[in-house]
C-alpha cells in the first residue's frame, strides 16, 4: 500500500456539521466530522442505524445543506454556494449508489431512460443516438445486456436492479462514487457478484469510493480504511486491517465484537462487548481527535489516549 | 452417540403451488424434514427459494391462491394438511406454532399499546384476566430485557426503538406459550449490535419455555450462533440438511459449497470473490434434474436429466446430490471448502482428545 501522505486527497471534508429541524431547536446528525479520501481508494464508513451515516454521504453529494464547516473535491470547495459551471462539474464527478434497488429505480420509466437520465441535463448537448450508444456501453460496463434498455424495472431480479443502478451512476463517467449501502438489500449468493463489479470498476476506471455500510465483514473485505461513526461524531479510523488488529476505542471494540461469523465454533465462543457512552469522563478533559499510530487516529481525553498508545504499542 | 430426539412435526413430501395469472408456480417441491423436540433448526436460502412458504404453510398463512399440492405436515398425530378454514387453524396458531416476523416495524398494531397487544395474547392463551394477566404482562417484559415494565406497557409501538419493537414481538409470541416458535428473518431489519442482544433474548426464551424454535434467514453468521441443525433450501427444495458442525465444516453439496465461498469473511482481499453465476430457476416452468445444475460449473450429465435422491453423509447428515453416489467421479469441492473440512478435521481431532482426556 502507497504511504497515505504521498497520495493525493481527492475529496477533503473538515468539520462539517449537519442539522435538521428549526433553527430555535436544531437536531445535529453530524457534529464536527474531518476526514479525507484519497484518490483511488475505498474509504469506508460504518455506524448503527441513526449515527448519521448516510447524512455524511448526502451531505457529500449536496443533498443536505451544512450548518457549518466546508467539503473539498480535487482543491475546489464544493459545499455552499457555486457557480453553475462548477455546479455541473461536481454533479458529473460525484454519483451515488443508492441502498435499495427496489425502491431507487422509478416504477414507471424504461431502463434505458433511468440510465440515461443525467444525459439530458442542460448544457449537455448528445443526440438520440449518441445517447443509446453510451446507455447501451454503460449498461454491457455493468454486466447487463444492451437490450434490457427497452424493458421496465419491475422485470429484473435485485441483483440486476441494483446493477441498473451502478450503470446509471457510471455513465457520466465520475470519478467518485459514494455507495451507501449498496449490498445490504441483497442476497448473499448476489452480493458477491456486485461486489465483484465494483471491485472490477474501480481497477479499470481508477474510481474512489465513499463505501457506507454496518456490515463490518463486508467493509473489511473492500475497504482501504475504515471511519467508525457513533451519534454522529467520528470515534476512530484507520487502515482496516489497522483497526482489525487493534480496536481502541470501546464503541469499535463493541462493534467488531458483534460481527456474525459464519463459523459455528468461534461464533459461539465470541464474547459479546457492550458499548456504554457512561464509561468515558470528560468533564474535566475534553476528548480530541488524535493520531495514535501512523494512519491511526482516535477521539478520546488525555488519559484515554496515553492508554490506547500503550496498546497499540504493546 | 446421542439416543434418537423426538420428533415434534414431520413434514413428507410436500408440494406447495401458487396459481398466478392461470399459471402454476411450484414453490415446494418435495419437500421432507423432521423437526426434532427442543432442538433450533435453522432454514437457509436465498430470497425465493421458498422457505418463507414453507413456515407460513405450516401455520396456513399463505395466501388464497395457493394449495398443498400433495403431502402431509404431521404435528403430534394430527395432518396440518387437512385443516382449511381459519377456525380450524385457530387451535394451532399461537397456541401450538407461533411466529416472530422479520420487520417489527410492521407486525405491531401502530394502533394499540403494547401492553395491550401483549395482553391480547395472554388472555386467550394462558386464560388469564384482568390485574392478573397485567401481571403476567409486566413478567414477560422484564423476560425480554424491557425495563421499567409499568411505564412501557402503557407506550405505543412508535415510542420504541427497532430492537425494543422486536423485543416486544418476541414477548406477544411467547405470552402464547406455543411449543414451537418461529423466526422469520428476526434479526435482518436491526444494527449488527442489536442483533445479537435478540439473538441471545429468543436462545434464553427457548431454555425456559422449552420451546422448539425454527429460525428462517440467508445470514449464516446468524445460523452459526443459534442453529443444532441446518437445513439448506434452494429453489423450493431442500438440498442439504445436517447438523450445524458437519454443514459447515462439511458441506456436500455444490450449491452449499458455492454460498460458504461467496461469503466475503472467507475471501482474499484484493481478488474477486467466488461469486455464483446466473440466477434462480424458474419455478412456473418445472425443474429438471439438480435445480443448481445450470449454476453449478462441475455438474455432471445426470444432473440434467434426473432428480438426484436425498443421500446420506452420515445418520444426521444428507444431501440432494448426485456426487453422493457410488457411481459418481469423485469432484473435488473448491479451495475454501477443503480448507473449512481441515479446520473441522482440526476441531474433531481436539475434542476427541478432550474426551480421552
Amino acid at each position: 500500500m502507497p504511504k497515505a501522505t504521498e497520495r493525493e486527497k481527492l475529496l477533503e471534508v473538515e468539520h462539517i456539521k449537519v442539522q435538521f429541524g428549526k433553527k430555535s431547536k436544531p437536531f445535529v446528525a453530524v457534529k464536527d466530522v474531518s476526514f479525507s479520501i484519497y484518490q483511488g481508494e475505498t474509504f469506508g464508513l460504518v455506524g448503527e442505524s441513526g449515527s448519521g451515516k448516510t447524512t455524511i454521504g448526502r451531505a457529500v453529494i449536496r443533498a443536505n445543506p451544512l450548518a457549518a464547516g466546508e467539503i473539498r473535491f480535487a482543491g475546489q470547495r464544493i459545499s455552499g454556494r457555486l457557480t453553475k459551471e462548477q455546479d455541473q462539474q461536481v454533479t458529473q464527478d460525484i454519483q451515488m449508489i443508492f441502498q435499495d434497488p427496489m425502491d431507487s429505480l422509478n416504477e414507471r420509466a424504461k431502463v434505458g431512460y433511468i440510465v440515461a437520465e443525467g444525459l439530458y441535463a442542460p448544457g449537455r448537448h448528445y443526440t438520440e443516438e449518441q445517447r443509446r450508444e453510451l446507455v447501451a456501453k454503460a449498461l454491457s460496463d455493468v454486466g447487463l445486456l444492451p437490450e434490457f434498455a427497452s424493458r421496465f424495472p419491475h422485470e429484473f431480479s435485485g441483483g440486476q436492479r441494483q446493477r441498473i443502478g451502478i450503470a446509471r451512476a457510471l455513465i457520466l463517467n465520475p470519478k467518485f462514487i459514494v455507495a451507501d449501502e449498496p449490498i445490504s438489500a441483497l442476497d448473499v449468493s448476489i452480493r458477491a457478484q456486485v461486489l465483484n463489479l465494483l471491485a472490477g470498476l474501480q481497477k479499470e476506471r481508477g474510481l474512489t469510493y465513499l463505501f457506507i455500510a454496518h456490515d463490518l465483514s463486508v467493509v473489511r473485505f473492500i475497504c482501504d480504511r475504515i471511519a467508525v461513526i457513533h451519534r454522529g461524531q467520528i470515534v476512530e479510523l484507520a487502515g482496516s486491517e489497522q483497526l482489525f488488529a487493534h480496536p481502541l476505542h470501546p464503541y469499535t471494540q463493541a462493534l467488531l465484537s458483534a460481527i456474525p461469523q459464519p463459523d459455528p465454533i468461534t461464533e459461539r465462543k465470541k464474547k459479546l462487548l457492550v458499548y456504554d457512552p457512561a464509561c468515558h469522563d470528560y468533564t474535566t478533559d475534553a476528548p480530541t481527535w488524535q493520531e495514535v499510530e501512523p494512519g491511526h487516529f482516535v477521539y478520546g481525553n488525555t488519559k484515554e489516549l496515553d492508554g490506547y498508545r500503550k496498546a497499540v504499542q504493546a | 452417540m446421542e439416543k434418537q430426539p423426538e420428533t415434534i412435526m414431520q413434514i413428507d413430501d410436500l408440494h406447495f403451488a401458487f396459481t398466478l395469472r392461470g399459471q402454476l408456480l411450484h414453490v415446494l417441491r418435495g419437500i421432507t424434514l423432521d423437526v426434532y423436540k427442543g432442538e433450533s433448526l435453522a432454514i437457509v436460502g436465498e430470497s425465493g427459494s421458498g422457505k418463507s412458504v414453507l413456515v407460513k404453510t405450516l401455520m396456513g398463512l399463505n395466501d388464497g391462491n395457493g394449495y398443498v399440492e400433495s403431502g402431509h405436515i404431521l404435528y403430534e398425530g394430527k395432518d396440518l394438511t387437512t385443516l382449511k378454514t381459519d377456525a380450524e387453524w385457530r387451535g394451532i396458531r399461537g397456541r401450538e406454532i407461533a411466529m416472530v416476523l422479520q420487520d417489527p416495524m410492521t407486525s405491531l398494531n401502530p394502533l394499540k399499546t403494547i401492553g395491550w397487544q401483549i395482553q391480547e395474547a395472554v388472555e386467550l392463551h394462558q386464560d388469564l384476566h384482568g390485574e392478573e394477566a397485567k401481571q403476567a404482562v409486566y413478567k414477560i417484559l422484564g423476560e425480554v430485557g424491557i425495563a421499567d415494565a409499568p411505564r412501557r406497557y402503557k407506550q405505543y409501538p412508535h415510542e420504541f426503538s427497532g430492537g425494543m419493537r422486536q423485543r416486544v414481538v418476541i414477548a406477544v409470541a411467547v405470552a402464547c406459550r406455543p411449543k414451537v416458535l418461529i423466526c422469520d428473518e428476526p434479526t435482518t431489519a436491526l444494527d449488527v449490535t442489536i442483533q445479537a442482544q435478540i439473538l441471545g433474548i429468543i436462545k434464553e426464551m427457548q431454555k425456559k419455555y422449552g420451546l422448539t424454535t425454527i429460525y428462517i434467514t440467508h445470514d449464516l453468521g446468524v445460523v452459526a450462533n443459534v442453529a443444532d441443525r441446518i437445513a439448506v433450501m434452494y429453489a423450493g427444495d431442500i438440498v442439504e440438511v445436517g447438523r450445524c458442525e458437519e454443514v459447515f465444516y462439511d458441506p456436500r453439496h455444490p450449491y452449499t459449497w458455492a454460498l460458504l465461498s461467496s461469503l466475503p469473511q472467507l475471501g482474499v482481499k484484493g481478488e474477486p470473490l467466488y461469486a455464483i453465476e446466473g440466477t434462480p430457476p424458474n419455478l412456473f416452468q418445472e425443474v429438471k434434474g439438480d435445480a443448481f445444475a445450470p449454476r453449478n460449473p462441475g455438474a455432471l450429465k445426470i444432473d440434467f436429466v434426473k432428480r438426484p435422491p436425498m443421500l446420506a453423509v452420515s445418520p444426521t447428515h444428507k444431501a440432494r446430490t448426485w456426487l453422493l453416489d457410488p457411481r459418481a467421479p469423485q469432484v473435488n469441492p473448491p479451495e475454501h471448502i477443503r480448507a473449512l473440512r481441515e479446520k473441522g478435521r482440526a476441531l474433531k481431532l481436539c475434542e476427541e482428545e478432550g474426551t480421552h482426556a
